[in-house]
């Protein structure tokens, strides 16, 4: 027999040729709290997805590999089946309806019906969804789930309204009222939480894990992990790197297993470029207001002719800082440019100012996908500086067509014609005619999120040295968004990592993959030990 | 500090009731400034037509619950009841009186369920823009009925020529069609205009006259009923922290009611007797007919008796529905629906069958329109068969908005106090025409303003506050929430 | 052999890419038209019924171009913009203006009216963005009874308009008094094959998605045409989006209201009071059978939708009294157009929401 509650063994799963895990095997014992750590794409949300059987798993083909459940071979067909099976998961999006009791979202589709005789009648007569419901003891089930977490909250409160770390809470009671609860899930759990919150629920998990039930704790932030983990696995582009004992390691080690070795993009050289000491973009103390990746006071100085990096974890605030200064999130602070202020949230004046943007979002945001690939490119050098246009201020096909011509010779655009719909693209060649559309508009500062995002290898380094040549040849600044720390390091000057929304620290390029790691957690200070 | 929030209370009470309150001006502005009424004559109005409409506002709430919004449907379910009527009426010799009613709420109910069952496909096909394709398939569903009516009968399935429900036709022509209105002929008991009986009794007032007892004393036992209602809540509620904090009824809210609820009761008892007195008073006078003015009889007993006897049994059929309603609210079917009303993403996830669940709020609504249609016509007692179907939606919605509703929040006193509010506004709106235009005309097109702007303004102001909700989410200093930009 | 083959796949293509609605509503009209040939119709007097109805109704349809482009969805306010093209007629009417004068002077003061209504109307449905289809209609059908009260109160005293008792305006308003009925009908007007041609009008609905097509070459369309297909992506280049969205409904009002212009000439009288109420529903359901979409509307869309959704009207109404001689069959035109346009609308509705979420 197996001690262990759980066991992953040799998972392996690919999206259409796209192996995101690779032979994937370790074990989860009862009623200990086991850390998951890794980078964004290292795999832990698609093992999540696999454990719980979303449908997302099994419309794709399935995974290969086992999964036991106290030396049992299970495999989830559904979410529901994993519940049955005993396994609970806190999403990072809040699954409460608002307007219900907090009773009511813990027993949400788990309602308690009353046990009378009348019930028994019109059930018979007319279904068992007519019977009424015991708010009573729906109440009292809530009431001990609260109370095993040390919530003194009244379980008949509403929960709109409720701070953001008490929603957490009802969620997790949720998931403890479930009777044969053996395994919970927290994705990230303290990412929305202050820091009195964070450590109460810090508090409950281990209130939870002395009650028998196993906890999988997804998080980013070591000093966390280390604090109330037992064990932490580390995933890394898809692959098991090791699972340790937490009083056996340290957020330095840890740091450096997830971040590894900077390998796959050689470092280009950047010998022929010039970079001036002049100071072209100054962003000072900016305010973001985008949905989950919120901006809360960031400052950087980017020197003209510079590829300035920003790097950061997933929902840390890195995509939220071009967005906010191309005003398509609402935005506050002092950004310079050349020493002139820049008007915020309001994006025509930010492009009449020389700033472009290629946006991390292709399909919602790059792209008219229904339009051809010529009109996409002109698109906003049209609509700003009204070029392309005849003298009745109607659309000039010709220059148009020239226009795209023009670039989709030097960007090498794979596609039948320029009047093909940017929809039937590939994503590399999407990418391309967004970047032809900022270079249309001929600007100062290019502002890149995600450039690679979703392409392949190859296209990969096409678009990366793209930009180091247009740096290179046409002195223009960019700045760089990824979440690819190695892409990152290829091409950039400078890399600021961003955690919880603010600059964790801005770091060269040939800086260790451990400061890199340290700082994308949130630890700033390196004093914990000269590891490297 | 206090001021101004309080300041803040009072716009936001105002926002949030701004359609009731427009509606309760009018009607009190109606009546400065006209004479016509009386107050006998008043309540006559009012009460006939929230007996005659009750069961088809009400049936509006349960899809409001499942998210489905204001459901201009009904008219779907109002062809079910109207078609059931047609049948009956068509052989109305084997189905007299109250049976023929009652065959018509059977007829009607699974014709009903099948309409509801297409409709709620129909709603989860255009998921999101349910309003509109609820306004539209009262149109569509409409215009079938008409084709049926008009063509099909006659046309395809064979009538008597010469019926009375027929369109008339010359010989060697074809009957085709029913006629464009037809009665619902008056039931035993009741004298045609002629003073003659019918010879077979029909189905016109045939739930209201089944009991009818003095106004006075049903309000009397409705206060009584309510003021009940209001103290044992008041002590569950004292008792019971969970309802507390649900209801949150202030004291000088309750003390309110009760007082409001007290004066009726002490004033229907107090008329009730002097009734009741002089009724035992003309039984010993059997020569003079209640209405004649005795000498002594004061103006206010006089205009109280000229109140008509309310129907019992079509009030009961009413509470029945609005206890239903409540009911359901607490079973599990009522609590899918609310879960599936709040958030049909978070109630897929929690595994409630989303489609389903809307599907039969859907029927339950088209059924409870089927009813509230025969109900509405046996109440008139005359149908205009190709057009009465056709305001039905737009004047339920309005009045259960009228009453406070919203697209994502009704209740049965939301429905009663719109039904009694906005038909209130259709008595007086020709007075309040006359008054400002100086024609009989415009009250016409001031009462069509009224139910087309109150549908417009509610929906529109429940649309904004919604969109500013999601707004003031994605700022960057959330009102209410201390900035972040600390942390 | 092959040849054939091939003949007959690209014809079948060729019908695939014919819009789902505009098949269904076309075989009707068509299968009308045969049976009314059948039963003794000329094709020519048919079609001219056609054209005649397209003729008035086409830029009611058009009127729903911008407002579909711009994200907004069909503009189900439509008697908005009539209510102010009937107040411009009207108005111009009682200045004095008769003949061709009228038709100019009313045409530009409708477009000026429609204007600053759909400035409003533009605003208001920015404020209810998501849900406009849901609101438009009773704004639509709200306006039109408050102008109901208008007509009654309006301080005109022209014998030939007002009530022959009592005060207000009349319910139709026949403009041969004026001796402005007709004229755009009337103008170039002829005949072949007993196919009957009424240039003028054709003309102004000619001249008009003309200038609607080449609208949306122009900057200010492509920005509408933008936000109405992706409100992101027009952000991020730079667009108003709330701006954008209110010219394009100011656009749709002001040439609604212009519509009525050529509608009331079509049939020679001005109609008042009830009736712009429904007047949304035929337009928008001419422009979907032409196959337009949530966001996309066209000039062709327009065209064709128009003539085979408004033909079919135009001919059912003739076709079946003959064959179904001995029935009343006044009302089918009623409610055939009924279930034809609501179910067309019903239709779009469920292709909506499957390419929303």
């Amino acid at each position: 027999m197996s001690r262990n509650l759980l066991e992953f063994k040799g998972i392996s799963k690919n999206y259409s040729g796209n192996q995101v895990l690779h032979d994937v095997s370790f074990d989860i014992r009862p009623g200990e709290i086991h850390a998951l750590i890794g980078e964004n794409g290292a795999g832990k949300s698609t093992l999540m997805n696999i454990l719980f059987g979303m449908p997302v798993i099994h419309t794709t083909g399935g995974y290969e590999g086992e999964i036991e459940l106290n030396g049992e071979k299970v495999e989830a067909k559904s979410p529901f089946e994993a519940m049955a099976l005993g396994i609970g998961m806190v999403h990072q999006e809040f699954m409460l309806i608002p307007g219900f009791t907090i009773a009511e979202n813990i027993k949400l589709n788990r309602e308690i019906e009353k046990n009378n005789v009348k019930n028994k009648i019109t059930s018979t007569l007319f279904g068992r969804r007519m019977k009424t419901l015991d708010f009573k003891k729906m109440n009292k089930d809530a009431r001990i789930a609260l109370d095993k977490l040390d919530m003194s909250i009244e379980e008949f409160t509403l929960v709109k309204g409720l701070p953001i770390g008490y929603m957490q809470f009802v969620e997790i009671a949720r998931e403890i009222d479930k009777t044969e609860l053996k395994l919970l899930v927290l994705d990230e759990p303290t990412a929305v939480l202050t820091e009195s919150e964070a450590e109460s629920l810090l508090q409950a998990m281990r209130n939870i894990s002395k009650r028998g039930i196993a906890i999988i704790f997804i998080s980013h932030r070591l000093n966390e992990i280390t604090a109330v983990a037992d064990r932490v696995t580390i995933l890394r582009d898809g692959e098991f790197v090791i699972t340790k004992d937490v009083k056996d390691t340290n957020a330095l080690e840890i740091a450096e297993y997830m971040v590894g070795r900077q390998v796959s993009i050689e470092r280009t050289s950047t010998e022929a470029r010039e970079i001036s000491d002049e100071i072209k973009l100054s962003v000072k103390d900016l305010h973001v207001a985008m949905p989950n990746e919120r901006v809360k006071g960031v400052s950087f100085d980017v020197r003209k002719g510079e590829i300035f990096g920003i790097g950061g974890l997933a929902g840390q605030g890195k995509l939220g800082i071009a967005n906010g200064i191309m005003g398509m999130y609402e935005a506050r602070g002092n950004i310079t440019i050349d020493d002139e202020s820049l008007p915020l949230n309001d994006t025509r004046k930010v492009l009449d100012s020389g700033l472009a943007f290629v946006s991390e979002d292709r399909k919602e945001v790059g792209l008219l996908v229904e339009k051809a690939i010529d009109y996409n490119i002109m698109f906003t050098a049209m609509n700003i500086k009204s070029e392309f246009l005849n003298v009745f201020k109607m659309t000039d096909k010709k220059k148009i067509r020239r226009n795209a011509r023009k670039m989709i010779d030097m960007l090498d655009i794979r596609c039948t014609s320029e009047r093909q719909h940017t929809g039937r693209l590939s994503g590399g060649n999407q990418q391309k005619v967004c970047v032809a559309r900022a270079l249309t508009q001929k600007p100062t500062i290019l502002f890149v999120s995600e450039p690679t995002r979703g392409i392949d290898i190859g296209a990969k380094k096409l678009i990366l040295d793209l930009l180091l040549e247009l740096s290179r040849d046409k002195g223009m600044t960019i700045v760089m968004t990824s979440s690819e720390l190695a892409e990152l390091c290829s091409i950039c000057d400078r890399i600021a990592v961003i955690c919880e929304g603010q600059v964790a620290g801005i770091l060269p390029p040939d800086a260790s993959p451990t400061k890199f790691g340290l700082l994308m957690s949130g630890i700033k200070d390196l004093e914990g030990g000269k590891h490297d | 500090m206090t001021t101004n929030i309080s300041g803040e209370k009072i716009r936001a009470f105002l926002l949030d009731n701004i359609v009731t309150i427009i509606f309760l001006g009018f009607v009190v502005f109606g009546f400065i400034v006209s004479d016509t009424f009386t107050p006998s004559s008043f309540t006559n109005d009012i009460i006939s037509r929230f007996f005659r409409n009750g069961v088809l506002v009400l049936s509006l709430i349960i899809p409001i619950m499942a998210g489905l919004g204001l459901n201009f449907g009904i008219v779907v379910g109002a062809l079910a009841g109207l078609l059931s009527i047609v049948f009956v009426r068509y052989h109305y010799a084997l189905f007299p009186g109250i049976g023929g009613l009652l065959l018509c709420f059977a007829i009607a109910t699974p014709i009903a369920i099948l309409f509801g069952f297409l409709t709620g496909k129909l709603y989860n096909k255009t998921r999101g823009q349910e309003m509109v394709a609820s306004l539209i398939v009262g149109f569509f569903a409409g215009g079938l009925y008409e084709i049926f009516l008009l063509f099909v009968v006659g046309g395809i399935i064979p009538v008597t020529r010469g019926h009375r429900m027929i369109n008339p036709v010359a010989e060697g022509v074809r009957p085709v069609g029913i006629r464009s209105s037809f009665e619902m002929g008056l039931p035993a008991g009741e004298m045609t205009g002629r003073g003659f009986q019918n010879e077979i009794p029909g189905m016109a007032r045939a739930l209201n006259n089944l009991w009818r007892i003095e106004f006075i004393y049903a309000l009397a036992v409705v206060s009584l009923a309510v003021f009940a209602f209001l103290v044992i809540r008041r002590i569950y509620m004292k008792k019971n922290p969970a309802v507390l904090s649900k209801l949150n009824e202030p004291l000088w809210s309750f003390c309110l009611k009760i007082a409001v609820c007290g004066a009726i009761l002490a004033f229907a008892i107090f008329s009730s007797g002097q009734i009741y007195y002089w009724y035992n008073e003309l039984q010993n006078h059997p020569y003079i007919t209640r209405l004649d003015l005795l000498p002594g009889i004061s103006n206010f007993v006089v205009e109280i008796s000229r109140v008509d006897r309310v129907p019992v049994v079509t009030g009961m059929v009413i509470a029945a529905v609005g206890l239903f309603i409540v009911y359901f609210s607490k079973t599990k079917l009522g609590q899918d629906c609310r879960s599936v009303g709040q958030s049909q993403q978070i109630a897929n996830v929690s595994g409630i069958d989303v489609d389903r669940t809307r599907i039969i709020a859907t029927i339950i609504s088209t059924v409870l329109a089927a009813w509230g249609m025969i109900i509405f016509l046996q109440d008139m007692g005359h149908v205009s068969t190709y057009t009465v179907h056709r305001n039905i939606g737009f004047f339920s919605v309005a009045a259960i908005l009228v009453g406070g509703a919203t697209a994502a929040r009704a209740s049965v006193k939301n429905a009663m106090v719109g039904l009694l509010l906005f038909h209130a506004m259709f008595i007086v709106s020709p007075a309040v025409g006359l008054f400002v235009f100086n024609d009989g005309n415009a009250g016409e097109y001031m009462r069509t303003f009224m139910v087309y702007g109150v549908i417009g303004v509610s929906l529109g102001l429940y649309v904004w506050k919604a969109n500013k909700a999601i707004k003031d989410k994605e700022r960057l200093d959330r009102p209410g929430v201390v900035s972040e930009a600390g942390d | 052999m092959t040849e054939l083959a091939q003949e007959r796949f690209s014809l079948l293509s060729l019908f695939k890419k014919i819009p789902f609605s505009t098949r269904v509503v076309g075989g009707l009209y068509l299968a009308v038209l045969v049976l009314g040939v059948v039963f003794g119709f000329s094709i020519a007097t048919l079609i001219s019924a056609s054209l005649h109805f397209f003729g008035v109704w086409a830029i009611f349809a058009l009127a729903n171009v911008p407002s579909i482009q711009s994200g907004t969805g069909p503009n189900f306010a439509l008697p908005i913009g009539i209510v102010n093209g009937l107040l411009a007629m009207v108005l111009v009417l009682a200045a004095g203006f008769t003949g061709i004068w009228f038709i100019i002077v009313s045409s530009v003061t409708a477009l000026v009216f429609g204007s600053l209504s759909g400035y409003l109307y533009g605003r208001l449905m920015n404020a209810v963005k998501g849900s406009e289809m849901a609101i438009a209609p009773y704004t639509g059908f709200a306006i039109t009874a408050a102008f109901g009260l208008v007509w009654l109160a309006i301080p005109i005293n022209h014998p030939n308009m007002v009530f022959f008792l009592g005060d207000g305006l009349r319910h139709q308003i026949p403009l041969d008094y004026f001796g402005a009925n007709f004229i755009l009908a009337e103008f170039l007007y002829f005949e072949v094959f007993g196919l009957e041609v009424r240039t003028g009008e054709l003309l102004v609905v000619f001249v008009a998605c003309l200038l609607m097509y080449l609208f949306f070459r122009t900057k200010a369309g492509i920005a509408i045409s933008a936000v109405g297909r992706n409100p992101l992506f027009a952000k991020a280049t730079g667009i108003n989006v709330d701006r954008s969205r209110v010219i394009a409904n100011m656009m749709s009002t002001a040439i609604a209201a212009f519509g009525v212009i050529v509608y009331a000439q079509g049939f020679g009288f001005i109609q008042l009071y009830d009736f712009p109420m429904f007047m949304a529903f035929p337009a928008i359901a001419g422009i979907l059978v032409g196959g337009a979409s949530k966001q996309r509307a066209n000039v062709t869309n327009v065209v064709v939708g128009t003539f085979v959704f408004q033909g079919l009207i135009a001919i059912v109404l003739p076709v079946f009294s003959r064959a179904l001689a001995g029935t009343d069959v006044a009302g089918v035109v009623n409610q055939i157009r009924m279930v034809v346009q609501n179910g067309i609308i019903l239709y779009a509705l469920a292709q909506m929401s499957k390419g929303g979420k």
